[in-house]
C-alpha cells in the first residue's frame, strides 16, 4: 500500500520548479526505456523519470521524495544483470545519465574525479594519455557507469590481480535519502572512523544515491600477453588454475570458458578458439617486461603438465585483442544462441568446479534448457548461462527455478549467490538461503540507520523476513528449515 | 595455549552484558592497548578463541578464529611461501588476527598491494544484543548483503566481537631487496610521486628524514631491471628495515611523548606540517613529532582533504581520532546503534559519544 502524499500531476509541478522540461519523463514513450535493466524479464513501467544534472537539483529531489514518501530508485545506464534498476510501484527513477564529466584528473596522487554517469571504459580512455588506466574492467565497461559500477562493486576480468571496485575508488560523494550531500572516504588511502566507503560500495542503489567518486588510477603495465591454453577435460583446466597459483603467479586474468560456451563465442567473433575443446583458458600476464618473459615460460610448463592439449601465446596486441574478444563477448555471443538468456553470477571455492559443474549438467537435462559456462577462474566466479524460449510458456519458470538452485548449490558448497551482479530483484529468494534471520535483521538495522523510511530502491537486495519465512515453507535446506523461528507466519 | 572455540560463552557473556547494559571492552593480546582512546570499561579477555581453522593456498584463503597470534599464521604462511599481503604491525608478539583487523592498520606495502580491509573477505562476529551473525565468506567475489566484513574493519570492536575471520593471502614475491639514497625530502618526495606513475615493482617507498628507501618486489628480473632503473645502495637486509618501520622499532620512533599519524594525499607539501617527519606510503602517510597541538594539525590535514590521528600518547583523556561533523557522524552514531543498541561494545574506544 503506497503511503505517497503527493499526485504525480503536482509532484511534475514541483520538479518543475527547477528541472527543466526535458529533465522530467512521465509519458508511456518516453518511460518506457527505463522499465528493465539488462535481466530484461523482469519489467515494470516507470512512474515517473528524472534526470537532473547538478547535485543541487539531486538534493532537491530527495528532498521532495522524502517528504512526500516516494521510493527513489538509482539508475546508471541500467546494465545491471540482477534488476537492481528496476521500477518499482509509484517509485520515482532518478537517472545520473546526465552527470558524464570527469571532473578532474591528478596525476601526482594517480586519481580521478568524475561524475557518477560516467562509462567506466571512457575514464581509461581519458587518462590512457598518461600512461595510467582505471583498473576494474567489467565486460560491460563500454556501457556501464562508475555509479553503477559502485553500487554493484563489479569486478572484470582483471580483478583477482587488481580487484574489485571497492578496491580501487577513494572516496565518494552521496545524497542521503533526506537531501544531506556527504563526503565518505577522503584525499589520503584512508578516513577516520567507520569504513563507510566499503559499506557504500555494493549497497545496491539502498543506501544513498553516489553523485561524486574518485578512483585510483594505475600505470599501465609495460607489458601484457595472454595464452590460451585447451583441454579435452574441464577437470584439468581447474587443476591447472590451482597449480599456477600454487607456483605463487598471481596472473592479470585467468578465464575459463566451456564447450558451448567456446563454440558460441568463436561463432560470433571467430577468435580462433579450438571448438573441439571441453574448455579453455584464457591466461594474461602482465608486469615489466622481464617479469611477464620469465612467467610465460613458467606457466607455459604448468600448463603442459597440467595436460593442456593446445597452448597459444598472443605475440602482439592485436592476437591478444582477439583472444579476449571471445570472453568479452561471450554473454551476447550465447545470446544468439536460444531467444533468451539467463546468466547466474555464483561464487564457490575453487576447487568445487568440478562438481558444481557436473551437477549442472544434470539439472540442465533434466530442465531440458542449455547451459553455456563462462567462469572468473581464478576468483571463482561461475556465470552459467541458461537458454531458454521466454515465448514458450513456463520456460521462464522453469529456467527461474533452475537457477536457483544452481545459486543454493553455490551455497551448499561454501560460496555465495552473487559474485558481482548484485542481488537485485533476482536473487531475493535466495538470500533467504544464505542469511539466517539474524543476519537479515542486522542488514535491516544497518539500512535503517540511512534510510529508516525505506525509500531507496524498496523491496531490493535484503528480503523481508517474513518472505524467507513464506518461502522457508516451500523449501527445506540441508535438512533443516533457514528460519525455524518463523514458521508461525 | 591450545585451540579453541569459546563462541558459545562469549556470546552468553555479551547477551547478558546487553540485557543487563553493562558495557565491556575487548582484550586479546593487548598489542594495541595503546591505540584508539583509553577507557576504564570492564576488560572482556578474548584471547584464548584461537586456533586456524582452514587454510587453502591454492584458493588464497586463510580463516581463522580472531584470537589466532599473528606470528603463528605467519608462520603457517610462511611455510607455503605465502604471507599477509598487508603487512600487519604486531606492537609486541602478543599480537592477533582480531586486533590486526579491528585496528585496521596496514603495513608499508599499503599503497601498492592493499589495505587490510582489501583483504578480509568473511567474517563471524557478536553484535551488541549477543548474537552470533556471519558475512562475507572465503570466496574472494562475493556481494550478497552489505559488506559488514569491511565495514568491521578498523572499527576497533565498536560493533562487534569478531569470532573469526576469513582473508585473503598472497604468494611472497620471489625476491625483494631495498634501494637507499641520501635525497632532501621534497626531492624524495616528488621522486616518489613521480615512480608511482610508472610500471615499477616498487612495494614501499618512505624516506627517514635523511634517506629516501625504495622496496623492489617480485620476479627476479624484474627487480634486477628496476635496480639498475632506479640506482643507490642497497641494504643488507631488507627485510630487518621494513619491519622496524612498521613496528616502530626505528630510531625516529624513540623518546617521543606523543607520536601522530597523518594519512593525506601523497602530494600534499612536505611543508604543511612542522615538526620531524617520517614519511611514507610513498608520502600518503606521515608519522610526525611536534610541539603543535592535535586540533591544529586536525585542522591542517581536513584542508587537505587527509585527516590526523594521536597515535601515541601519554594523557589518558584525549581524543585521538580526527573528529566527525553533521551527516557523517549522524550516520556513524546510527550505524552504532544498529549493530549495538545498548552501546555496550568498547564504547569511547573511537570517540568520545559512542
Ligand atoms: C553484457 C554484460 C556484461 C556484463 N559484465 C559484467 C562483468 O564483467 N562484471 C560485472 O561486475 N558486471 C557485469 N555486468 C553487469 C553490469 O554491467 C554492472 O552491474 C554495472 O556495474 C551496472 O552499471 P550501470 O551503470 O548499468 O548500473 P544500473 O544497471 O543502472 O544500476 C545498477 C544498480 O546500481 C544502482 N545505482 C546505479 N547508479 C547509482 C548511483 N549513482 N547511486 C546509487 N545507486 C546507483 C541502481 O539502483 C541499481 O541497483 C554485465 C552486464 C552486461 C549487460
Amino acid at each position: 500500500m503506497s503511503k505517497i502524499s503527493i499526485r504525480r500531476d503536482d509532484l511534475i509541478k514541483q520538479l518543475q520548479k527547477f528541472l527543466s522540461r526535458s529533465a522530467i519523463l512521465y509519458e508511456e514513450e518516453d518511460t518506457r526505456p527505463y522499465e528493465c535493466d539488462g535481466l530484461s524479464a523482469y519489467r515494470h513501467l516507470p512512474w515517473l523519470v528524472v534526470l537532473p544534472e547538478t547535485i543541487d537539483q539531486v538534493q532537491k529531489i530527495m528532498r521532495l521524495c522524502h517528504q512526500h514518501h516516494i521510493p527513489v530508485i538509482a539508475r546508471g545506464a541500467g546494465t545491471g544483470l540482477s534488476g537492481g534498476a528496476l521500477p518499482a510501484d509509484e517509485s520515482l527513477i532518478l537517472s545520473l545519465a546526465k552527470f558524464n564529466q570527469i571532473l578532474d584528473v591528478d596525476l601526482p596522487n594517480r586519481v580521478a574525479t568524475v561524475q557518477p554517469g560516467v562509462r567506466n571504459l571512457a575514464i581509461s580512455e581519458a587518462v590512457k594519455q598518461h600512461g595510467l588506466y582505471y583498473a576494474p574492467d567489467p565486460s560491460s565497461q563500454i556501457a556501464c557507469t562508475i555509479g553503477g559500477n559502485v553500487a554493484e562493486n563489479s569486478g572484470g576480468v582483471h580483478c583477482l590481480k587488481y580487484g574489485l571496485t571497492v578496491h580501487n575508488i577513494q572516496q565518494i560523494k552521496i545524497i542521503t535519502i533526506d537531501g544531506e550531500l556527504v563526503t565518505v572516504g577522503g584525499g589520503g588511502l584512508d578516513a577516520p572512523g567507520f569504513d563507510l566507503l566499503a559499506l557504500m560500495t555494493g549497497s545496491e542503489g539502498l543506501l544513498s544515491v553516489i553523485v561524486e567518486v574518485v578512483v585510483k588510477l594505475l600505470p599501465m603495465p609495460q607489458r601484457a600477453q595472454v595464452m590460451l591454453a585447451a583441454f579435452d577435460r574441464v577437470e584439468d583446466a581447474g587443476e591447472a588454475v590451482a597449480n599456477i597459483i600454487a607456483q605463487g603467479i598471481i596472473p592479470a586474468g585467468l578465464e575459463m570458458m566451456d564447450n558451448p560456451a567456446i563454440r558460441a563465442a568463436e561463432a560470433f567473433v571467430h577468435a580462433g578458439y579450438p571448438i573441439e575443446s571441453a574448455a579453455i583458458l584464457l591466461c594474461e600476464l602482465d608486469g615489466t617486461n622481464e617479469e611477464v618473459s620469465e612467467q610465460i615460460t613458467l606457466v607455459k610448463e604448468i600448463l603442459n603438465t597440467s595436460g593442456a592439449t593446445e597452448i597459444r601465446t598472443a605475440n602482439n596486441d592485436q592476437e591478444r585483442a582477439q583472444l579476449w574478444q571471445g570472453r568479452k563477448s561471450a554473454f551476447p555471443a550465447v545470446g544468439r544462441l536460444a531467444p533468451d538468456y539467463y546468466c547466474m553470477d555464483g561464487t564457490i571455492p575453487r576447487k568445487q568446479l568440478p562438481h558444481v559443474l557436473q551437477r549442472i549438467a544434470e539439472w540442465s537435462k533434466k530442465y531440458n534448457l542449455p547451459v553455456a559456462n563462462v567462469f572468473h577462474a581464478g576468483d571463482g566466479n561461475l556465470h552459467p548461462l541458461i537458454l531458454y524460449d521466454a515465448n514458450t510458456p513456463g520456460e521462464l519458470e522453469r529456467t527461474e527455478e533452475f537457477g536457483g538452485k544452481i545459486l543454493e548449490l553455490c551455497v551448499e558448497v561454501g560460496g555465495t549467490i552473487t559474485g558481482e551482479h548484485g542481488v537485485g530483484m533476482e536473487k531475493i529468494n535466495q538470500m533467504c538461503t544464505q542469511f539466517n534471520s539474524l543476519e537479515l535483521t542486522q542488514f535491516h538495522a544497518v539500512k535503517e540507520a540511512f534510510d529508516p523510511d525505506k525509500l531507496l530502491n524498496p523491496g531490493k537486495a535484503i528480503p523481508t523476513l517474513h518472505r524467507c519465512a513464506e518461502l522457508g515453507a516451500m523449501h527445506v535446506h540441508h535438512g533443516k528449515l533457514p528460519h525455524p523461528e518463523l514458521e508461525r507466519f | 595455549m591450545t585451540d579453541k572455540d569459546h563462541s558459545k560463552s562469549f556470546r552468553d557473556y555479551i547477551h547478558l552484558a546487553y540485557e543487563e547494559r553493562k558495557p565491556l571492552q575487548f582484550k586479546a593480546g593487548g598489542s594495541k592497548s595503546f591505540y584508539g582512546r583509553q577507557t576504564e570499561t570492564p576488560i572482556m579477555d578474548v584471547s584464548h578463541h584461537r586456533g586456524i581453522l582452514n587454510y587453502e593456498p591454492t584458493e588464497l584463503i586463510l580463516t581463522a578464529r580472531a584470537g589466532t597470534p599473528l606470528t603463528e599464521i605467519e608462520q603457517v604462511l610462511a611455510d607455503q611461501n605465502q604471507m599477509l599481503p598487508f603487512e600487519p604491525p604486531h606492537f609486541g608478539d602478543k599480537a592477533t588476527l582480531g586486533g590486526a583487523i579491528a585496528s585496521g592498520l596496514s603495513g608499508p606495502t599499503r599503497p601498492y598491494t592493499g589495505a587490510v580491509r582489501d583483504f578480509v573477505l568473511g567474517v563471524r562476529i557478536i553484535n551488541g544484543k549477543g548474537e552470533i551473525i556471519q558475512f562475507g565468506g572465503e570466496v574472494m567475489k562475493n556481494v550478497a548483503g552489505y559488506d559488514v566484513s569491511r565495514l568491521m574493519t578498523g572499527a576497533l570492536g565498536t560493533l562487534g566481537l569478531l569470532l573469526e575471520i576469513s582473508i585473503k593471502v598472497l604468494p611472497k614475491p620471489a625476491q625483494a631487496i631495498t634501494l637507499s639514497r641520501e635525497l632532501d625530502v621534497n626531492e624524495a618526495q616528488q621522486q616518489m610521486l613521480a615512480y608511482a606513475q610508472q610500471a615499477l615493482p616498487i612495494s614501499a617507498a618512505c624516506h627517514d628524514g635523511q634517506k629516501m628507501f625504495l622496496r623492489l618486489s617480485g620476479a627476479s628480473l624484474a627487480v634486477a631491471a628496476a635496480k639498475k632503473q632506479l640506482g643507490g645502495v642497497e641494504l643488507d637486509d631488507s627485510a630487518t628495515f621494513w619491519r622496524s618501520l612498521r613496528e616502530q622499532q626505528h630510531k625516529f620512533f624513540s623518546n617521543s611523548p606523543s607520536l601522530y599519524r597523518l594519512s593525506v594525499p601523497a602530494s600534499t607539501p612536505i611543508t604543511t606540517f612542522s615538526g620531524e617527519q617520517f614519511i611514507d606510503w610513498g608520502g600518503a602517510q606521515r608519522w610526525l613529532k611536534t610541539d603543535q597541538s592535535l586540533s591544529t594539525l586536525q585542522d591542517k590535514a581536513a584542508s587537505v582533504n587527509g585527516h590526523c590521528t594521536l597515535f601515541r600518547h601519554q594523557n589518558e583523556e584525549y581524543d585521538v581520532f580526527q573528529p566527525l561533523n553533521g551527516t557523517l557522524k549522524q550516520l556513524h552514531l546510527n550505524l552504532k546503534l544498529a549493530f549495538d543498541p545498548h552501546n555496550i561494545l568498547n564504547p569511547t574506544r573511537m570517540y568520545s559519544d559512542f
